[in-house]
């Protein structure tokens, strides 16, 4: 647990002292988001219809963006060796890793994401939704895109494999998670997709550490 | 004890070498010789369970590399090429996290105190971004007084060290022979660890 901890304060250390990485997958969730309702033009009902699917998509491009860098700078600096002979279990360590990238990507898309829901004239209780389908998701996305970066690391050309890899993958997390922003919208209980997302998010973070702790062996090879 | 035993190894469908064996008892020092590319770091990598043999054994206190019983992956301790640092962190914060991570957390006064023993103790709260090579290997050197690993796996200690700090990089390592522990390091020049270290040849 302790060495779980050294590696979430390491890494959010690490990410105040260069603020740009964060900052730059929250600044492109909101431009992404902002997008949208500028093209299609002010039509209260079609933006109402979309919001769901964009805000969605948006986040989902946000966190992809800062997935790179999740494994990498530790594979270059010699720190994943260091991780791999830790007294401490492998999948442990990883999983404080991702903890930390869904600190850091996730939950600030999360948590900006009913101010973008105003752009597209969602009401209230919808929002409230939005921000719950998001908080189970988000972290539901940075663990199986983990998986898909370490697969990828050390691999030429790895940041597009990895895209190509992990956007498939994050099918299942957006068709239920915007559908229940859907179901809200059109009246209906959301309470189903939520469920579902919730038994995913579990899942993942039960079996995505163990699989990407045994891509990183690889990878270290 | 560590025991190698017809060890082979092919990178890329090329032999580096075959039949290495050793026997490594406590309290003994082995400074692995040989010219570039002959296999100094995979064998080293090997030891660490990073890669596996193309063909022998290695054990540890009698039991196989691989098998659950074997306790190498917490006793060693590994430095390689790579030095595991964080650029934006300073020494300290670079050696209390690295310990905490290793599993053996370490208190900041012990982490001071290494650093002081190698020369640091005015650098300690500099970014390890502006410490120069030497510098920063004498950073990631000081984790050999911190932590308590029997088994020493030391790739290229001295490289880009000066005199005197490859006196004290010696002198940790002939204290850590005096507790019985182990040492196996790669070195392109005659060290002297108290007199105590055998020498082995890798390649033809």
């Amino acid at each position: 647990m302790s060495a779980f901890m050294a590696v979430l304060q390491r890494d959010l250390r690490l990410a105040l002292r260069r603020k740009s990485e964060v900052l730059t997958a929250v600044f492109f969730f909101v431009v992404v988001a902002t997008l949208f309702p500028l093209a299609i033009g002010p039509e209260p009902d079609t933006l109402r219809k979309i919001a769901p699917g964009i805000l969605w998509v948006g986040a989902m491009l946000a966190s992809l963006l800062s997935l790179g860098r999740l494994f990498a700078p530790d594979y270059q600096d010699g720190s994943l060796e260091q991780m791999a002979l830790s007294q401490a279990p492998l999948p442990v360590l990883v999983a404080a890793k991702v903890t930390a990238h869904w600190l850091l990507s996730g939950l600030p898309l999360t948590l900006l994401s009913p101010l973008l829901a105003l752009q597209f004239g969602l009401d209230t209780s919808t929002m409230g939704v939005l921000l719950l389908s998001l908080l189970v998701g988000t972290p539901l996305l940075s663990f199986i895109g983990a998986v898909g970066a370490a697969l990828t690391l050390g691999v030429r050309g790895g940041e597009v494999l990895l895209s190509l890899l992990v956007l498939p993958l994050y099918i299942p997390a957006l068709v239920f998670g915007s559908g229940a922003v859907e179901a809200q919208l059109s009246g209906l209980e959301y309470g189903a997709q939520m469920s579902i997302l919730m038994a995913m998010l579990l899942l993942a973070g039960f079996f995505g550490p163990w699989a990407c702790a045994l891509a990183l062996r690889i990878a270290l090879e | 004890m560590l025991s190698v035993a017809e060890l082979s190894c092919v990178r890329a469908g090329h032999t580096l070498f075959r039949g290495v064996g050793f026997d490594l008892a406590p309290g003994e020092c082995l400074h692995l010789e040989g010219g570039n590319g002959v296999g100094k770091t995979s064998l080293l990598r090997i030891l660490a369970g990073f890669s596996p043999a193309a063909q022998g054994q290695v054990r540890w206190q009698g039991q196989l590399l691989g098998s659950s019983a074997c306790r190498l992956n917490q006793d060693l301790l590994y430095l390689g090429h790579q030095l595991a640092l964080k650029e934006e962190l300073n020494a300290l914060e670079n050696l209390q996290a690295g310990a905490a991570i290793a599993g053996t957390p370490v208190a900041r006064d012990a982490a001071l105190a290494a650093l002081q023993r190698l020369g640091l103790g005015s650098r300690a709260a500099l970014p390890v971004r502006v410490l120069s090579q030497g510098q920063k290997r004498r950073v990631a050197l000081a984790r050999l007084v911190l932590q308590p690993q029997p088994l020493w796996l030391l790739d290229e200690p001295f490289v880009a060290l000066d005199g005197p700090a490859q006196d004290v990089v010696a002198g940790f390592m002939a204290a850590h022979l005096e507790r019985a522990g182990m040492v196996l390091f790669t070195s392109h020049q005659p060290v002297d660890i108290g007199g105590r270290s055998r020498s082995y040849r890798l390649g033809a």
